[in-house]
């Protein structure tokens, strides 16, 4: 009952912020539905709770991972909205808020689906409720990213939908595509199918998730639709993307075509770190770097799982710590962007002057958007190696490290200047609105302490969920 | 019934061809209402006995793809006033050239891949060349409209493999396939509708302002 609580709460919200007028009510209800889906999401976490639906909707350790920095995320950004709102002239009010709350509903969908092709559904919908958004400010640039964007994750989900139908033609027992069924009966899964199946879902949701080659559309969408919504892309749509991937990770390595899945996988992320690096070095703009940054970090994602050994629990714990980190920097670009007119080096500079709140965690976005101790990204960045060097892969190891530094330098070069450099007109020092600050302080925070500290029950939820994803025991 | 669903199929190909062949966007957009109403048939005479699941699955997908979808595209480009695809990366006679190649290659892959009872033997090549079409159409021509077509096209035949598994996936998941796929060609319709009177033109190649 909760998970379809989960569902249509959001969903109704989304509705009816469309029909309100005022925009104070709207407000109150995008934050009131953030909040009641954080306690009910928080309540998952002490104990299991029953199916619905037949069994489609059911919560397992990787999905209330997911739907909980979902949950987090989106609580910090609709806070984060009504700030922007407020600042940015509220054209597209009623559609900007309705697009984010459809996306929570749809995104909670994915987190819970345990049937593949619901999963798919409400995959396809968290892609279509952020287009709008994406086109906010309706001018050219946005257009044709909005276009790029839904274009090539049309076309990306479209090949998902058809390896969804592949693995259930490769099924032979058990309720057609629902995730418990395929895992119990994989041994009788039909091999040729599935792998073809796989192939399918990884380029589909690799898409979506924007890993190299498949990452075009990312850097001109996060570049030109409001940060706050990159940041709910970078953070939430990707971490979503990416457990589509794990599903089916997951009922092929119970097949035991590990040696097939695990190839694959390392390539798509090393191939994801080489061309992130390329691009950051030069980039000028803060929105487009961060949007590369994202594709070395979805390559990590699927590095850590194609690894092996310690490597899935690198990679769930690399997820958590990058979806939070992600609302982190994207948020306070946002405010940059918001004080500056601009997210380019040449034009937004001398923030630390001007903006002292966002300008600080600006810089300590750096470092733990870069993995840089003592962030929580680079506990799960220094896990990954680890695994690879335990796995017998130590060329893997000294590869993604020479590409973490110099995505570290690409990264810095621009973020010193922005922060450092002297504005050339002495400009006054803003002072900045809480609502939309008191957000990425909280989650640099929450980084912050799990890359010194992670809480016991957390550490169990990412264990039990790297399990079915091939962990081995370190 | 048999033969039935075998012409329907073939008759599938054909459009297909004609959406491959034909530069007037009004005639791409009317051989998509007649495979939208090709495919709807498709389920009913595919699989023996009528079942409320397999003609609601008819019905739903004759009022998307045959009538909503293909009326809405049609006031899309009457808003824009654009009548052909002019200069396609790919002329139109390597066009239907490559379409021939992939109904081959179809039939080829077709027989490697061992699905337990498909319906038909032609089910599964004519779906995957209906995916490859979409994917040449979507990929080779300029137009923004054009490439709404082959994301339909592309969608369609995804469709047609599904049939093979019609029975093992619930109706209600089918139902929200259905309207993603509505919702998506809509707000895509609606971006084109955008990018016409930003650029005065529907031709994507004018989107390349965003680059590194």
């Amino acid at each position: 009952m909760v998970l379809l609580i989960l569902i249509l709460l959001p969903a109704a919200a989304a509705g009816a912020a469309y029909l309100v007028r005022p925009v104070r009510l709207r407000s109150v209800l995008l934050i009131g539905t953030a909040l009641v889906h954080v306690v009910l999401a928080g309540s998952l976490w002490a104990g299991p709770v029953a199916p619905a639906l037949r069994g489609w909707l059911a919560i397992d350790p990787l999905g209330l991972l997911v739907l909980s920095l979902v949950s987090i995320l989106f609580l910090v950004i609709a806070v984060y909205a009504v700030g922007f709102l407020q600042a940015e002239s509220p054209r597209g009010g009623r559609v900007f808020v309705s697009g984010l709350l459809a996306f929570l509903a749809a995104a909670t969908l994915v987190a819970v689906s345990h049937h593949l092709a619901l999963l798919w559904v409400g995959m396809e919908t968290t892609t279509l409720a952020l287009a709008p958004l994406v086109y906010h400010r309706h001018d050219r640039r946005s257009l044709e990213a909005v276009w790029k964007y839904l274009l090539l994750s049309s076309v990306g989900i479209a090949l998902a939908l058809l390896g969804t139908f592949f693995l259930a033609a490769a099924q032979r027992s058990g309720h057609p595509l629902l995730l418990e069924d395929l895992i119990a009966g994989s041994a009788t899964l039909h091999p040729a199918l599935l792998r073809t199946a796989f192939i399918f879902l990884l380029v589909g949701y690799g898409t979506k998730m924007g890993l190299a080659p498949l990452h075009a559309w990312k850097p001109d969408t996060y570049g030109e639709a409001p940060s706050l919504v990159a940041g709910l892309m970078a953070g939430g749509l990707t971490s979503c993307a990416f457990l589509g991937v794990a599903r089916i990770t997951e009922v092929t390595m119970a097949a035991g075509l590990a040696a097939f899945v695990q190839p694959l996988l390392l390539a798509f992320g090393l191939v994801s770190l080489v061309v992130a690096a390329a691009f950051m070095i030069g980039q000028s703009d803060l929105k487009r770097l961060l949007a590369y940054s994202s594709v070395e970090h979805m390559g990590l994602l699927v590095l850590g799982l194609g690894l092996g050994g310690a490597g899935p629990y690198g990679t769930v714990l690399h997820l958590v710590n990058n979806a939070l980190t992600k609302g982190v920097v994207f948020l306070t670009v946002g405010n940059v962007v918001l004080a500056t007119g601009s997210a380019s080096a040449g034009l937004a500079r001398g923030i630390l002057r001007r903006l002292p709140v966002s300008g600080v965690v600006l810089l300590l976005g750096l470092f733990a958007v870069t993995g840089s101790p003592p962030f929580g990204l680079f506990l799960s960045e220094f896990t990954i190696l680890n695994a690879a060097i335990a796995q017998g892969h130590p060329w893997v190891a000294l590869i993604v490290v020479g590409l973490l530094a110099v995505i570290f330098v690409g990264m810095a070069a621009v973020v010193l200047d922005v922060v450092y450099a002297p504005a050339e007109s002495p400009a006054p020092v803003v002072r900045e609105n809480i609502l939309l600050t008191a957000g990425p302080v909280a989650l640099l925070l929450a980084v912050l302490l799990f890359g010194l500290y992670l809480p016991p029950p957390l550490h169990r939820v990412l264990f039990a969920a790297a399990q079915g994803l091939g962990v081995t025991a370190p | 019934m048999s033969g039935l669903h075998e012409l329907l199929l073939l008759c599938v190909v054909l459009t297909n061809f004609w959406v491959l062949g034909t530069t007037r966007l009004s005639s791409t957009i009317r051989a998509t209402a007649i495979q939208g109403a090709l495919l709807a048939a498709l389920p009913v005479t595919l699989h023996p006995g009528w079942s409320l699941h397999l003609v609601a699955l008819a019905a739903g997908t004759f009022l998307v793809k045959a009538v909503v979808l293909p009326s809405f595209l049609f006031w899309a480009i009457r808003e824009a006033a654009v009548r052909r695809e002019i200069e396609p990366l790919i002329g139109f006679s390597a066009s239907l050239a490559l379409g021939a190649v992939a109904v081959a290659l179809s039939f080829g892959i077709a027989q490697r891949i061992p699905l337990p009872e498909p319906g038909s033997t032609l089910l599964i090549p004519v779906a995957l060349s209906t995916v490859m079409v979409g994917l040449l159409v979507l990929t080779t021509r300029n137009k923004a409209l054009s490439q709404v077509v082959g994301y339909l096209v592309l969608e369609n035949g995804i469709y047609v493999f599904g049939l093979s598994q019609a029975e093992r996936v619930p109706f209600l998941v089918e139902l929200g396939v259905l309207l993603d796929i509505f919702v998506g060609i809509f707000i895509m319709g609606i971006v084109v509708f955008h990018i016409n009177r930003a650029f005065d033109s529907l031709d994507s190649t004018r989107l390349s302002e965003l680059k590194d």
